[in-house]
């Protein structure tokens, strides 16, 4: 765990950085520091790790002061990661992971060994271990960095901007590989970013830091996006609130049968009970797209689809579940579990559902988050707690790992 | 007048002919070097051996240089021409690299668009590449300037008059006073070199100034 | 011109005994590797000490450029004229010499450190020193590591210049190639001085040469940027 008390810096020519910070990154979880430029987070986050000395106040590191150890023995224990990664060119992969452990005085063998397996953690093994960085991507350059950040075994990581420097696409397959590591690693986390969406996305706690270095909230991702604690808050995570605090609310909506056709099939000229647009599934339930019973003459081929729609999955957010809803063609949702059709949703119900659920009720400024546990009712979807969910669409977007049936 | 035992006639003198031979060099070197630097970029297999053969050049001592070029051109040793020849060839050995580095800092986007524009290849590089690649190269020039200048001063010792001259004649006598003449003279043409190329680069960069201010 | 040359070179006579192109060429190689070694012990830390710590960089910059307007004959005979009425015996002729050279190449190699340790990634630098490096580990495992090949390009233009100025000091009396192209000159035989400029551009280049592939070897295939 990582406590601020009362941390500021001020500089030289008067500028204050940070004034009187006081969080607590809870362990084992991931705190995102955001705020526009020049609120302080990269300043915040570099004294903890001394890169910067504070001006005034505490920093406690699993219980343990740390301004009172030597800056260079400190950083041996707590990873490190940066925006272009800072990798050494002239060394080797394999070498540049295993900068800690030898900084450490571990056996060559042993610190060997572990440069490997924090490489196959990040998903560079085999060969990238004797390469140089000049011949990696972006993305593989940031993950080396990732993997050198872990092989000192920390406790405590920080990270400032680390997926910043990577294309959009790069950028979020990174941010998934990165929480799923997470999970079966535990490490207690301080990261700072500039981008909204990514602290939520991210963080289990988000501080949100206004120019001049002071905390303007703390909570988590789902209270910032319902609670705002002010106006500068609220206009810092931006429009949409409402919609994208869905993504962290689930609860029962009923699911209808749906009558299918499959491919190759005749279209009944009786029509379906629910209007002029059928689902269309292949052998195995899977949702392959709509047709309208006007179109198609005779058998049902893929020509005769309508793609377009999301699926939702069936035990997944409200905001999957309503957005299935609002992109189908025919006006229902399409459900799925395993890729496989499960039923369709109605937009009218999903809406009741929404206006039904009790949305958490929390107090605007916190330092310690122990009641903010007592209120949640969701998570967000990629945290594996509870249930499995898509993959979010981000800004109404459909990516390419989005299945387009509906 | 004397300045230090040498008479201001001979310091002139001297100067116009040390300015002659450091200086036509730099202008025929440059005019050869834009070319040949162009063709280094255009065909990528041509690079490495142009920017190679270049290097070369300049890795032969001046004296050395000196001594042999009458041999290959048929002049007289005392002949400034062989200067003249010897200078060029440093000047293209140190400008071919500057030229290639200085036209591939123009960015690629506004050479596309001059492209898309209708600039034909040579007018582009003409009108759109060396203008913006005037500040690499005019860095560069300076550079071979000063350089040439002081290497210039090494073919005393093969008899031709410029301000090395000085230094022979004044140790010949066991005098300092003219070899400090002539020390001072060269550091004065240097700063001089430099702060015309300099003054024209301005000149030629007019956006430059206008984007600093 | 060709044939008189070509008697003078392969005249085993000019190879052998103390003038002989064996003794010349070592004794040139000598002068200029002291040199180098000379002007590295003190231009190589002061480069290190000004791009690591950013104190002092007028001095690099200044020393830089105005060092290559000074003419290094001019210099030589100020050396020897003011030197020479001091020293005596055979070293007379050699140490105002070798102290020109000394002071000569050292601009370059520090101009050469100075830039190789200041283009070293700034992130690199971050990341060294906030994964617990401490200062003079980031300087020898990161900064000097990465400044590399800049530090040999300077150190080969230093070398190019000392041998350049040693064939010049020969009109002061010291040994090596630059003999031939003096005494050559005294004596008006042109095989003589042509032969010695040819054998002194032939150890120029021989030299830049081991160079390169020195620079091959130690610097880190890492760092080949045009690769």
């Amino acid at each position: 765990m990582i406590r601020l008390e009362g941390v500021t810096k001020r500089f030289a020519d008067g500028t204050v950085a940070v004034d009187d910070l006081s969080v607590e990154a809870p362990e084992g979880k991931i705190t995102v520091l955001v705020g526009p430029s020049g609120c302080g987070k990269t300043t915040s986050l570099r004294m903890i790790n001394r890169m910067i000395e504070p001006t005034s106040g505490r920093i406690l590191i699993n219980g343990e002061d740390a301004l009172a150890k030597k800056p260079a023995q400190l950083r041996r224990s707590i990873g490190y990661v940066i925006q272009h990664a800072g990798l050494f060119p002239h060394r080797t992969v394999l070498a540049n992971v295993t900068t800690v452990p030898t900084l450490l005085k571990w056996d060559k063998a042993k610190a060997r060994e572990r440069g490997m397996e924090v490489l196959e953690l990040v998903g560079l093994g085999g060969d990238f271990a004797k390469r140089y960085p000049g011949q990696l991507s972006g993305g593989q350059q940031q993950r080396v960095g990732v993997a050198r950040a872990l092989a000192g075994d920390p406790e405590v990581m920080l990270m400032d901007e680390p997926f910043s420097a990577v294309d959009p696409v790069v950028r979020e397959g990174l941010q998934d590989e990165f929480l799923k590591l997470q999970e079966s690693l535990g490490t207690t986390i301080v990261m700072v970013t500039h981008d909204i969406d990514e602290a939520i996305k991210l963080g289990d706690r988000i501080a949100v830091l206004r120019e001049g270095g002071q905390l303007a909230q703390f909570s988590s991702p789902d209270d910032l996006l319902a609670h705002p604690a002010d106006d500068f808050v609220a206009s810092f995570v931006g429009r949409d609130r409402g919609y994208r605090a869905l993504s962290f609310q689930h609860a029962e909506v009923p699911v209808h049968d749906e009558e299918v056709v499959r491919l190759g099939e005749r279209l009944d000229s009786s029509g379906g009970s629910e209007g002029p647009w059928r689902l269309v599934v292949d052998e195995e339930s899977r949702p392959q797209g709509w047709v309208h019973d006007s179109e198609v003459h005779g058998e049902v081929t893929a020509q005769d689809l309508q793609l377009g729609g999301t699926l939702a999955e069936r035990d997944g957010s409200l905001r999957g579940l309503l957005d299935a809803a609002l992109s189908s063609p025919s006006g229902r949702g399409v459900v799925t579990h395993e890729g496989r059709l499960v039923g369709t949703v109605d937009p009218t119900e999903v809406l009741q559902v929404i206006q039904a659920v009790e949305r958490p009720r929390g107090d605007s400024i916190r330092t310690h988050d122990d009641d903010l546990d007592a209120d949640q009712t969701g998570r967000p979807a990629l945290r594996g707690e509870g249930s499995r969910a898509e993959p979010e669409p981000q800004a109404g977007a459909e990516s390419a790992s989005d299945e387009s049936a509906g | 007048m004397t300045i230090l035992d040498v008479p201001a006639s001979e310091i002139v003198a001297l100067t116009l002919d040390h300015v002659y031979l450091a200086g036509l060099p730099l202008v025929i070197g440059l005019l050869l070097a834009i070319p040949l630097g162009w063709m280094a970029l255009r065909r990528a297999w041509l690079y490495a051996p142009v920017i190679a053969s270049t290097g070369l050049l300049y890795t032969i001592p001046s004296l050395a240089l000196f001594i042999l070029l009458p041999g290959v051109l048929g002049t007289q040793i005392l002949d400034p021409l062989n200067v003249v020849v010897a200078m060029t060839l440093y000047t293209i050995a140190l400008l071919t690299r500057t030229v290639a580095d200085g036209l591939s800092s123009v960015p690629e986007a506004t050479r596309q668009a001059a492209t898309a524009m209708g600039f034909s290849t040579v007018r582009r590089l003409f009108q759109v590449e060396l203008p913006l690649a005037v500040p690499v190269i005019a860095a560069g020039l300076r550079v071979a300037a000063v350089s040439n200048v002081s290497i210039v001063s090494v073919a005393a010792l093969v008899g031709v008059q410029q301000l090395g001259i000085l230094f022979t004649d004044g140790f010949n006598r066991n005098a300092i006073g003219p070899i400090v003449v002539g020390v001072v003279g060269c550091l004065f043409l240097a700063l001089l070199f430099d702060a015309i190329i300099l003054g024209i680069a301005r000149l030629l960069t007019p956006w430059q100034r206008a984007v600093a201010s | 011109m060709i044939g008189p040359v070509v008697e003078w070179l392969t005249d085993p006579a000019n190879w052998e005994g103390d003038r002989g192109v064996i003794s010349q060429t070592l004794a040139h190689l000598e002068y200029s590797f002291i040199a180098l070694l000379l002007a590295a012990l003190v231009a190589v830390p002061l480069g290190l000490y000004i791009g690591h710590t950013g104190r002092g960089r007028v001095v690099v910059v200044s020393a830089a450029g105005g060092f290559r307007a000074i003419p290094s004959l001019g210099v030589l005979f100020i050396a020897v004229l003011l030197l020479l009425p001091r020293l005596s015996g055979e070293a007379a002729f050699e140490v105002p010499s070798l102290i020109v050279l000394f002071i000569l190449a050292i601009p370059p190699i520090l101009s050469g450190v100075y830039s190789g340790v200041q283009q070293v990634d700034p992130s690199a630098r971050d990341a060294a020193k906030g994964m617990g490096m401490t200062g003079r580990q980031v300087l020898f495992e990161v900064e000097m590591p990465c400044a590399l090949p800049l530090i040999f390009s300077g150190m080969r233009s230093a070398m190019l210049q000392i041998i350049a100025t040693a064939t010049i000091a020969a009109i002061v009396g010291l040994g090596g190639l630059g003999r031939y192209l003096i005494d050559g000159q005294a004596t008006q035989d042109y095989a003589e001085m042509a032969s010695g400029a040819l054998l002194v551009a032939l150890l120029a280049l021989a030299v830049d040469f081991v160079f390169g592939l020195v620079q091959r070897l130690v610097v880190s295939p890492g760092l080949a940027t045009n690769g």
